[in-house]
């Protein structure tokens, strides 16, 4: 509990830096910062593989995307120019922030066994997986094996973007 | 086409870290069973550190051959995938059951660790192949747009 509050408060920070700031370049790398706290706060919570993910996309694969983008403009496409924030906005987003807010008192309090995510099907998974696939790891075993129709669809996904960025990006020499 | 990078420093420190980062992500992708991982994170570590070979090392072969080989892989990734549900139907069970996954001497549940591996395999080659894939096609429009207009 004593690392969660500070590093929230370094993720708000990050996440507004990267918005706020002038240069594109600086502001992929605040992204890589924000994602590697956002992994932190992760492994702090318990979810390890939803860290490890978020480590590994966010903070070093994504990073690498945007330079390469960002290696194929020029100096003053990166710079950028903000125009002032419309009064609507700054009228809505607090209204939308006190409204989510008044949302997340009703979730259930965070382990809470009795919660229904807790006591719909995730006691199978836990008393069940380890006899019934050998995987120690109940993630893998949920992902794997119970849901793996679901990664197979995630992973046409993948295939998917692959091929279309190769379509998109890819011109001349046919 | 990209070069090699010209710092002597550069080099010997990537080809010091790649070798490390390969065995990592393979050691990531084989242990998702025991531990935090598994074939995503593993086939990410693994489209980093032949990112960072490409970056690093340079590249000798023409953009189009090269790319074409990468995205025929990419759908071995898929078909891995596919096909250990496949053989779950020959087996004469539901798609993607791996107890019907017909292999002699192993258990239900020995069976489904054999699915699992095997799947997550699958899902490792997609994901690296991906990854390298958008990566070269992120740097090959930097080549077409580097001729000059005029």
């Amino acid at each position: 509990m004593t690392f969660e509050l500070p590093l929230l408060i370094f993720l708000v920070m990050t996440a507004a830096g990267a918005i706020l700031v002038k240069d594109l370049i600086s502001s992929v790398f605040i992204l890589g910062t924000y994602s590697f706290t956002l992994a932190l706060v992760w492994a702090l919570l318990g979810a390890v593989d939803v860290a490890f993910v978020e480590a590994v996309v966010g903070a070093g694969l994504a990073t690498v995307f945007f330079l390469l983008t960002l290696f194929n403009t020029l100096e003053k496409d990166t710079q950028i120019r903000r125009s002032p924030m419309p009064w609507t906005a700054l009228l809505a987003l607090p209204v939308v922030a006190l409204l989510l807010l008044y949302g997340a008192a009703d979730l259930p309090a965070f382990g809470d066994p009795g919660s229904p995510a807790s006591t719909h099907i995730s006691p199978v998974y836990l008393e069940n997986s380890v006899q019934q696939t050998g995987t120690p790891n109940v993630v893998t075993a949920i992902l794997m094996d119970y849901r793996s129709l679901d990664t197979l669809v995630e992973t046409i996904v993948i295939f998917t973007a692959g091929i279309a960025c190769a379509l998109i990006l890819r011109k001349g020499d046919s | 086409m990209i070069q090699a990078h010209d710092s002597v420093i550069v080099r010997t420190l990537g080809r010091i870290v790649i070798p490390i980062a390969q065995l990592f992500g393979f050691y990531v992708l084989v242990f998702g069973q025991y531990g935090p991982g598994g074939g995503f994170v593993g086939g990410v570590i693994l489209a980093a550190s032949m990112i960072l070979a490409i970056l690093i090392l340079g590249r000798h072969q023409p953009d189009s051959g090269l790319v074409t080989k990468v995205l025929q892989g990419d759908g071995v990734g898929l078909l891995i995938f596919a096909g250990v549900g496949g053989l779950c139907l020959i087996g004469g069970g539901q798609f993607l059951n791996y107890t019907h996954l017909q292999i002699p001497g192993l258990d239900e549940a020995s069976r489904h660790f054999v699915g699992i591996l095997l799947t997550q395999f699958g899902v490792a080659a997609d994901v690296a192949v991906t990854g390298v894939s958008i990566a070269i096609s992120l740097s090959s429009a930097n080549e077409t747009e580097e001729v000059p207009h005029g």
